[in-house]
């Protein structure tokens, strides 16, 4: 019996061995090669965004990400010292991306990501560069819905466990119908079927899935936002690169090429980012004093 | 341990479990009136209904009930906009409890199948000697005896469904494990406590339904 | 088959010849008319479009989508396989345990991961492995989606198994302890050399049909985002606007694989039962229909 015992502990070690050397994490590119270790060979930086947002963070297999976070986080890197060769780009979505800093898988996130007190307790914010507010998507040809008060009676997408759509509900529309789908694109096709009257979340998530070219002329975003979300850099607490962040985020505004990636990234859908947001107090650098 | 009673208070965990009983009832008739029907498709003198029987079982037994009730959501409701209700939770519950009837309806044929096979061949041709044909015989006399003898895999079959609710969460349905999910979300700290309370919920329906298999089958087994 | 079936009725005469043909035509026709009407829809909401279609189905699509979600799909469930035999058979030995505290707590146990619905422990795996174990630096939190899914096929797959091996020991004959026994075995080894050896043989078509359940319920690692074949497909979908037909791909792959694994299932089914004299399948020499049991 002692013998069976051994062997069978000896599969189960055996089977943690391929458990964890064929993880997702493990067999992405750059990690059989310890690109994780920084300070080993040519050095890197590993930046998480997300590899499904249309027009913000979007990838397929190993080729170029596309989208306004991954040209911010180009720029940034650049700034620092990086060069293109140099990033490694790691999908961290939103229920990862506190968890991927402290453990210090990733060194930068430019991932949607809302600067709030609770996050903020965990991990360090940069930027933000860029100040999104919470809008809708509506069909191009719908006039009728210019603000969540329209939403009486009318039906509404969203994605589950976001509390977006439950605001529209508390405090614009309490007579809205409600459906929670596991992700935007599913709430577009119900848009574009006529199933639903309006998609909520960000404002330039939504410009940038009006913006595929599969996508492109059928929708408009509505233009007034309820919410203030400042997209930050995620960065581990107390990072001493957050200042060189702020700086980066800063000049790329000067030089334009802040307004070139945005303009591209969300062409055809209408949409202008709020001025008054982005060059108002809202866009006010976070301090670096930790 | 602390703030773990207020959960009771903030979220509504009773009626979560409300709606994955209510969901298992409607798709236990819902899956067992379907399954019959295959079930007589399958053994009928009509090659074509036993062809759609056969080929029904053999793809939705094959297709995790997740796809299903996500195409079901995304191309049924999405694309061919056949709405029950103007009301959409009520629309969803409604596409919920035919997701899991369709699911189900497979293995409830497969078990009811597999009672047709503890019946005695003499008692299909003492059917056919008194002179009744195939629907007749198959409802009066192999049917009632199949059933009594399915009852231990329908038995386990409405566990299953009953477990399998959960997954109307994907079809925008606000259920236990849905409900589970966002109280984690919200109260990390008492992951444990939270994930106890649902986990002995789901205890308290299923256990019972297993002793009341068991205790089922062996009162309505057919003494040969 | 159809020996088999035709004692339910008697060969049908000229007329119920005729009335059949009639019927398999009316059943065929009604079949035809909703894949049409359904397919004419599908046209008005443009979801037959040809790019939609050529997008879910080209070289990028296949490569960069399918396949790793494929490979991540077929490797938790491969190891989940692997996993929970071994969960299965340690329980299934507790459980026949000459110590009743040991039958006892195994007992609950095994109940207990029965009767947990697998999303439930999958929700809670997921914010166990990322919460509590990530922080230690044992995994990557990256990763915890995927520990999720395999323990939680993990339990719940071997808590069946343990049942199957511990009902499989129960149904053998009595003789084969007793012979057991009169060759001088003690009761352990009688349980290790002889009774779960022949159960196991038994249960192999249940384990390849549990292989299917296995496979079918990664597919839950979608709802906590464990980058899996759906989760790939959904993606795709994403950046096409192709996801109805994205998801359709998906459930096709699904379906194939599934089909393979039952079709074997039931082919070990029939070489273990001439091999073991009918002991292992239902005998269809006396029944109306053939069947193999998938167990859920």
């Amino acid at each position: 019996m002692r013998k069976k015992l051994l062997s069978t502990a000896a599969i189960a070690a055996s089977a943690a061995l391929v458990l964890s050397a064929c993880s997702p994490s493990s067999t992405e590119e750059g990690g059989e090669s310890g690109g994780s270790e920084t300070a080993a060979g040519g050095e890197t930086v590993r930046i998480g965004i997300k590899f499904d947002q249309p027009g913000l963070g979007f990838r397929e297999g190993n080729s170029d990400p596309t989208g306004f976070d991954v040209d911010v986080a180009k720029y940034v890197a650049g700034e620092l010292g990086y060069t293109e060769d140099q990033i490694e780009w790691v999908q961290t979505p939103s229920a990862n991306r506190e968890n991927a800093l402290e453990g210090g898988e990733v060194d930068m996130i430019f991932a949607t990501y809302s600067i709030t007190d609770e996050r903020a307790q965990r991990v360090g914010f940069a930027g933000p560069y860029f100040v999104a507010g919470q809008d809708l998507l509506v069909r191009a040809d719908d006039s009728e819905i210019t603000g969540p008060e329209d939403l009486e009676g009318k039906n509404l997408c969203s994605v589950t466990g976001s509390t977006s759509a439950q605001k529209i509900k508390d405090e614009f529309a309490s007579g809205v119908n409600l459906v929670e789908q596991g992700g935007y694109a599913e709430c577009v096709t119900y848009l574009e079927s006529g199933q639903v009257d309006a998609v909520t979340t960000d404002d330039i998530i939504l410009a940038g899935l009006a913006a595929t070219p599969e996508n492109s002329g059928k929708f408009t975003v509505v233009g007034n936002p309820f919410t203030v979300e400042r997209y930050g850099v995620g960065i581990p607490k107390g990072d001493e690169q957050c200042q060189a962040i702020n700086d980066a985020i800063t000049k790329m505004k000067d030089e334009g090429a802040w307004e070139k990636a945005l303009t591209a990234n969300t062409e055809g859908t209408g949409y202008t980012p709020d001025d008054e947001l982005n060059s108002g107090p809202e866009a006010e650098m976070e301090s670096c004093e930790a | 341990m602390n703030g773990f009673l207020e959960l009771f208070a903030d979220y509504d965990i009773f009626g979560a479990f409300w709606m994955n009983i209510r969901l298992t009832l409607l798709a236990a008739v819902g899956s067992f009136v379907l399954g019959t029907v295959l079930a007589i498709f399958r053994i009928s003198p009509v090659g074509s209904l036993r062809g759609i029987g056969t080929a029904y079982v053999n793809t939705i037994r094959n297709t995790p009930l997740t796809i299903i009730m996500v195409l079901g959501v995304l191309a049924v409701w999405g694309q061919l906009k056949i709405e029950f209700f103007q009301d959409f939770d009520l629309n969803f519950f409604t596409y919920a409890v035919i997701a899991l009837s369709l699911y189900h309806a497979s293995f409830v044929c497969e078990a009811i199948r597999s009672g047709v096979n503890t019946v005695p061949l003499g008692q299909a041709e003492a059917a056919r000697a008194i002179g009744l044909s195939f629907l007749p015989a198959a409802r009066l006399v192999v049917l009632p005896q199949a059933l009594r003898g399915a009852v231990t895999p329908l038995g386990n079959t409405l566990i299953a469904l009953t477990k399998n609710t959960t997954v109307a969460a994907a079809a925008s349905v606000a259920e236990a494990s849905g409900l589970m999910k966002s109280m984690i979300e919200f109260n990390p700290d008492l992951m444990i406590y939270i994930f106890l309370t649902i986990a002995i919920g789901f205890c308290i329906i299923v256990i019972p339904m297993g002793i009341l298999t068991t205790w089922l089958s062996d009162k309505l087994a057919v003494a040969r | 088959m159809s020996a088999q079936t035709s004692v339910l009725f008697d060969a049908p005469g000229p007329k119920a010849r005729r009335n059949i043909l009639i019927s398999n035509a009316i059943a065929l026709a009604v079949v035809l008319v909703v894949v049409i009407l359904v397919l004419m829809q599908l046209d008005r909401q443009d979801q037959l479009a040809p790019d939609k279609w050529v997008n879910a189905l080209n070289g990028n699509a296949w490569a960069n989508y399918y396949l790793p979600g494929l490979q991540f799909t077929l490797q938790s469930s491969g190891i989940a396989v692997v996993t929970a035999l071994v969960f299965g058979l340690v329980f299934g030995f507790l459980r026949l345990a000459p110590f009743a505290i040991i039958r006892g707590i195994s007992g609950v146990i095994v109940e207990f991961f029965r009767a947990v619905p697998v999303l439930v422990m999958m929700f809670f795996l997921y914010f166990f492995f990322s919460r509590v174990v990530a922080p230690t630096g044992l995994i990557a939190s990256a990763d915890a989606a995927y520990y999720g899914v395999i323990v939680g096929l993990t339990v719940y797959n071997g808590a069946v198994i343990a049942e199957l091996v511990r009902s499989g020991v129960k149904s053998l004959p009595k003789g084969q302890r007793e012979a057991a026994a009169a060759v001088g075995m003690t009761g352990n080894q009688s349980l290790r050399l002889v009774e779960v050896p022949q159960a196991l043989t038994a249960m192999l078509p249940s384990l390849l049909s549990q292989f299917v359940v296995i496979l079918k319920d990664s597919a839950l690692g979608y709802l906590i985002g464990f980058y899996e074949l759906l989760q790939y497909s959904r993606q795709l979908g994403s950046g096409y606007s192709n996801i109805l037909q994205t998801l359709v791909v998906a459930a096709l792959i699904f379906i194939v694989i599934n089909f393979i694994l039952t079709w074997l299932a039931t082919k070990l089914a029939g070489t273990l039962s001439s091999r073991t004299g009918g002991d292992t399948a239902p005998a269809t020499s006396t029944t109306m229909v053939s069947t193999i049991e998938v167990a859920k």
